[in-house]
């Protein structure tokens, strides 16, 4: 059982600064990481307002808590490296580089967003950067992973797909039929299963039988699979690394599971995000095991950044996600004809088999 | 002109268009080595290896989904269902994810997979293993959905799925998978959304699609032998896209209808044909629009009794002799 308690969670023998992938980094690439684990956090507390005002529609699941995940596992991404998620979509998105405006104008469901106010929050896409969504059915996105492995593959390309997942995901039957087929066929794939011990309102005790944790399952499919804890940036970044090498030079699969936490709900609607775990495990959390905060002393302590460079950094995220809400607030929504849009490509690239016979039906 | 089966009327195509563009690549169960479970694609890995005809588990979520994850990186992969009734288990895949990336993403996504195979009852083997869920298909906008009735159309219609760029499902149907029809050795390719008359005629028209073609004409001949009658059989060839033209043209010459539908009555194909005609082409109308459909319960096993519970050319007869 993955422990919860700060005690545990605070033990690591090993400081994976000095991991060789970690050593590489410059102090410009530390403060860049900074930057986008600030970019999701105060982007996501705008996108908070919005929501609380009523303006944006649909579930808002935030990602505040996890940020180290995304933003060191997507660092070590190459050419040919991809990346898909599920519905807690927002940070994976920030860190493969997409802006803030299309990303802001989405949740408000207006044309300028990424999918032109078709998806919303639980579905952003940048193809042009190797970031396949933003799905919303649990688990439904980790054969689509596997499909992008496949095609690397295929096509003779060195490269691998990210998959992500949480922790509730582990139980769906398509994932387990994914790991079946990544192992038999060798595919590049690495599952990173997010474990922020809640799915939905059931904890990991009551959903996911175990011996250990849950990436040992792979063990029954003969998976390498590993564990991180992900407050530590450069553990992620060096377990994630390892990984990714797993499957650039052996073609082979990696579960690797990433021990996190979610400072609210399962999505802003979610009533009892403060019934089925104390305040105080909350409070806990952000007090010893914040990512941004533990991130932030390192690169004090390391002599990267000082306390005021850093403030400083974090304003000019702040105004960067002020700017994106007024973006937002000033766009159009889409026009009422676009509805027909985006449906078919045939019909969107008026080809001849676009327009041959009747697509759409009703009036 | 070489008379062929069905069935190798899809093998050719699929040959074809494994041959003509190196991203295509057969995925499913069974069709490698062991041939295909209906010999669909026998000798096609043999022929064209490891590659580019792969054995599958039995696993249908796993590698639909990985098949359309595959083909918005580009790859064009023909998938095989050794029934489309165990789509099912794969309809999260085929439906969310297949049927709505492109429109979640504003277009910046299309999935150009095929996903083939036989969907039809028949065959006595019960209710799990004789479903039709082309109508289910259909109701999916950002679906496509094709049906062929004949060899010719099947090899046709099969190369134009793999062609198009949007997801298409193809609905094969084992007791056809042996009959033989014409089919040129020049290569031809027929264009999704386009239906076909198959029997000229000017009293009456049939609609149909998939083998219910097959009990349309035999139902025309017993009209033609025995009452003196001509009905028109309009083959719709696809679903969606459908060739709507195609249908108020025959209603418009013979003002008679009669739509033969292996799906069950109750939200299948047949009732969207029959709302459309209503209110397309009231005007054109002798009589109310008729419908030949399965009878509404589940596939029986009873081989005495499946006879009956698809469309027959009696029935059709029965019905098309009522409104005229």
């Amino acid at each position: 059982m993955i422990s919860v308690t700060e005690e545990e969670v605070a033990i690591d023998p090993v400081d994976y600064a000095q991991a060789k992938i970690n050593k590489s980094l410059s102090s410009k690439d530390k403060i860049g990481l900074l930057r986008e684990m600030l970019r999701i956090r105060r982007f996501e507390q705008v996108s908070l307002k919005f929501y609380n005002q009523g303006v944006m529609g649909g579930f808002l699941h935030l990602y505040i808590g996890q940020e180290a995940v995304a933003v060191g596992t997507i660092s070590l991404m190459g050419d040919n490296d991809h990346v898909i998620t599920a519905y807690r979509d927002h940070g994976h998105a920030l860190a493969v580089g997409m802006g803030m405006n299309e990303c802001m104008a989405e949740l408000l469901g207006k044309a300028t967003g990424c999918s032109r106010g078709k998806g919303g929050s639980m579905h952003y896409f940048a193809p042009d950067k190797n970031y396949w969504g933003g799905h919303g059915i649990v688990g439904g996105q980790t054969p689509l992973g596997l499909g992008l492995a496949y095609a690397l593959k295929y096509k003779g390309l060195k490269g691998c797909c990210f998959c992500y997942m949480g922790d509730g995901a582990v139980n769906q039957g398509a994932y387990h039929e994914s790991l079946n087929i990544a192992a038999l066929w060798k595919l590049p794939v690495v599952y990173v299963i997010e474990n922020n011990k809640y799915s939905m309102g059931t904890t990991i005790d009551r959903s996911s039988a175990m011996r250990n944790c849950l990436a040992e399952r792979a063990d029954g499919y003969g998976i390498v699979w590993d564990i991180a804890n992900g407050e530590d940036l450069y553990e992620v970044r060096a377990k994630a690394h390892n990984a990714l090498e797993r499957a650039h030079k052996h073609s082979l699969p990696t579960v690797l599971e990433i021990d996190t936490y979610r400072y609210y709900g399962h999505s802003v609607a979610d009533a009892n995000a403060k019934k089925y775990r104390s305040p105080d495990e909350i409070e806990r959390y952000k007090a010893h095991h914040d990512p941004l905060r533990l991130w932030q002393k390192r690169l004090v302590d390391e002599g990267v950044m000082t306390v005021e460079e850093i403030e400083k950094l974090d304003e000019s995220i702040k105004d960067e996600a002020n700017a994106a809400a007024q973006f937002a607030l000033d766009s159009e929504f889409p026009a009422p004809e676009t509805i027909f849009e985006d449906v078919y490509w045939e019909v969107d690239n008026n080809t001849e088999a676009g327009s041959t016979g009747r697509h759409f039906f009703g009036d | 002109m070489p008379q062929i089966t069905y069935r190798k009327a899809i093998n050719d195509a699929l040959a074809e268009e494994i041959i003509r563009d190196e991203n295509v690549v057969i995925i499913g169960e069974e069709v490698a080595r062991y041939n295909g479970a209906y010999k669909v694609t026998e000798g096609l890995w043999e022929r064209f290896g490891d590659k580019r005809v792969v054995d599958a588990p039995i696993s249908e979520a796993g590698f639909i989904g990985m098949g359309v994850g595959a083909s918005m990186l580009g790859i064009r992969p023909v998938m095989e269902l050794m029934f489309w009734s165990f789509a099912y288990v794969a309809w999260d895949q085929i439906i969310n994810n297949a049927g709505q990336v492109r429109y979640m993403s504003g277009g910046l996504i299309n999935c150009p997979i095929v996903i083939r195979g036989p969907a039809n009852g028949g065959t006595n083997v019960g209710a799990t293993h004789s479903h039709t869920p082309e109508n289910f298909i259909a109701n999916t906008p950002g679906l496509k959905v094709v049906c062929p009735a004949t060899a010719y159309d099947a090899k046709g219609l099969m190369k134009a799925a793999i062609r198009d760029n949007d997801p298409v499902c193809v609905m094969e149907n084992t007791l056809l998978y042996g009959e033989t029809w014409e089919v040129p050795d020049e290569e031809y390719v027929i264009p999704l959304g386009v239906a076909d008359i198959k029997r000229e005629g000017t009293d009456i028209s049939f609609i149909a699609h998939g083998r219910a073609v097959i009990t349309a004409l035999k139902a025309a001949e017993i009209l033609a032998a025995e009452h003196g009658i001509q009905a028109e059989v309009l083959d719709l060839r696809s679903i969606r896209p459908l060739d709507e033209e195609a249908i108020l043209k025959t209603v418009a010459k013979t003002h008679r209808v009669v739509l033969v539908d292996e799906n069950k009555p109750f939200c299948g194909v047949s009732a969207q044909i029959a709302a459309m005609i209503q209110e397309q082409a009231f005007d054109d109308l002798d009589a109310p629009v008729q419908r030949v459909c399965s009878l509404d319960a589940p596939a029986i096993y009873s081989p005495a009794l499946e006879k009956i519970q698809l469309p027959t050319p009696d029935r059709v007869v029965y019905k098309a002799l009522q409104i005229l």
